[in-house]
């Protein structure tokens, strides 16, 4: 079975927990950036984690189904519609072959994600059918969809589960205002002690500058420590030796304007990373819509260990 | 009167390129699907439409603004 897509929305791509192993050689892990969300997608309609879904970044598609199908919407709130009739996201709801899905506006958050029984069937490439449009590889030809496109489904693997409807507690939240967990490094020090205080206490500001790759965000400017330009190094004090890039490091390219590199990022390059986001925190940044006011709180190595156990514990809540 | 929203946020344009003329004017008679702007997101420009044909009254984002969803760029006076 399959969508028939009729319109592709703004950048709906395939995509599933990612594509690991291959960062050194500059592929990026990939993967829903809402990993929570998706994966609660995948549990409503019986799917395993692992299972491809559909990610919709603000404006979702407008498609048909070829045949009857057990669909779920989860993430970012926005009015779902089943051949008009507006339907509820966070619960499974049951397709009629012929049958039309479409979206309304958003109101609040980025992404929201469409999980069938069976699984979007891309083939698996390097492990996974996630799409890095970039390096034009996964998913469905290596891109986002298109009007006309044919996205096929996989035979359900098992049968659905008790619960249809992710309870409200463990829902994500979508807020304007969100405070995103950092630790310090590996190039902290080149910041001066007031470039680092500015970095933990100002109120930066999510601009429209942001997708699979990284957010910008806007605010104040960031001191750095004078230095002598090292061989290989760019000329601007934000400048290094080419280096590695973990996901969620923030690079701070001329002191202005952080960048949080997110799962499509590029594995290296030639400027400082003051901090990381920890891994439990990426799902939050990517909800944050747009204007989004953002505070970066830095904590332990202990404390980030917490919080993904924490987030472990969200997911067995679901996944039993 | 009939509000034409923003469906997704980003910066809107009111030209398709800096050296170009608008769309749309203030005062303009547009028709039902006519263009009056762009928002851009994720490198990408999504043209903004009116439903309605009639007379662009105002625009209520200034060239180059933020928007969000749900937001009204432009209010036309229908007929």
């Amino acid at each position: 079975m399959a969508f028939d897509i009729l319109e592709p929305g703004l950048a709906t791509s395939v995509q599933d927990q990612g594509r690991f192993g291959h960062y050194n050689v500059g592929i990026p892990q990939g993967g829903a950036m809402d990993q929570l969300s998706a994966s609660m997608a995948n549990a409503l309609v019986g799917n395993t984690p692992g299972d491809a879904v559909l990610e919709c970044a603000y404006l979702g598609p407008r498609f048909t189904t070829d045949a009857d199908a057990v669909i779920a919407v989860t993430g970012a709130p926005v009015e779902v519609r089943v051949n008009g009739t507006p339907m509820t996201e966070w619960s499974r709801l049951t397709l009629a072959a012929g049958d039309e899905v479409s979206f309304g506006m958003l109101s609040g958050g980025t992404r929201y994600y469409i999980a069938v029984q069976g699984g979007v069937d891309v083939p698996e490439i390097l492990g996974s059918r996630s799409t890095y449009a970039l390096g034009a590889l996964g998913g469905l030809q290596g891109r986002t969809l298109k009007a006309g496109d044919t996205v096929p489904v996989g035979a359900p693997s098992g049968s659905l589960p008790t619960m249809d409807e992710i309870p409200e507690v463990l829902r994500p939240v979508y807020a304007k205002e969100v405070t995103i967990r950092i630790m310090p490094g590996l190039y902290d020090h080149r910041l001066t002690a007031e470039g680092m205080e500015t970095l933990l206490s100002a109120a930066w500001k999510l601009t429209p500058v942001a997708d699979r790759t990284g957010l910008r965000y806007a605010g104040p400017d960031l001191e750095w420590k004078p230095r002598t330009q090292p061989f290989g190094a760019g000329s601007d004090p934000s400048n290094i030796v080419d280096a590695g890039y973990a996901i969620g490091s923030i690079q701070v390219p001329g002191g202005k304007e952080p960048i949080v590199l997110h799962r499509d990022a590029v594995s290296g390059g030639g400027y400082a990373m003051v901090a990381t986001v920890i891994s439990a925190d990426m799902d939050v940044v990517a909800r944050s819509a747009p204007g989004t006011l953002t505070y970066f709180e830095p904590v332990t190595m202990e404390q980030a260990l917490a919080a993904r156990a924490d987030a472990a514990k969200v997911r067995r809540a679901v996944w039993g | 009167m009939a509000d034409i929203v923003s469906p997704l946020p980003g910066i809107f344009y009111r030209k398709p390129g800096p050296d170009k003329d608008p769309y749309a004017n203030e005062g303009d008679a547009i028709e039902a699907g006519q263009t009056i702007g762009v928002v851009e997101i994720m490198k990408q420009f999504s043209e903004i439409r009116s439903e309605v044909a009639g007379t662009l009254q105002s625009f209520a984002v200034e060239d180059s603004g933020t928007v969000n969803p749900g937001d009204v760029i432009a209010t036309v006076s229908e007929g």
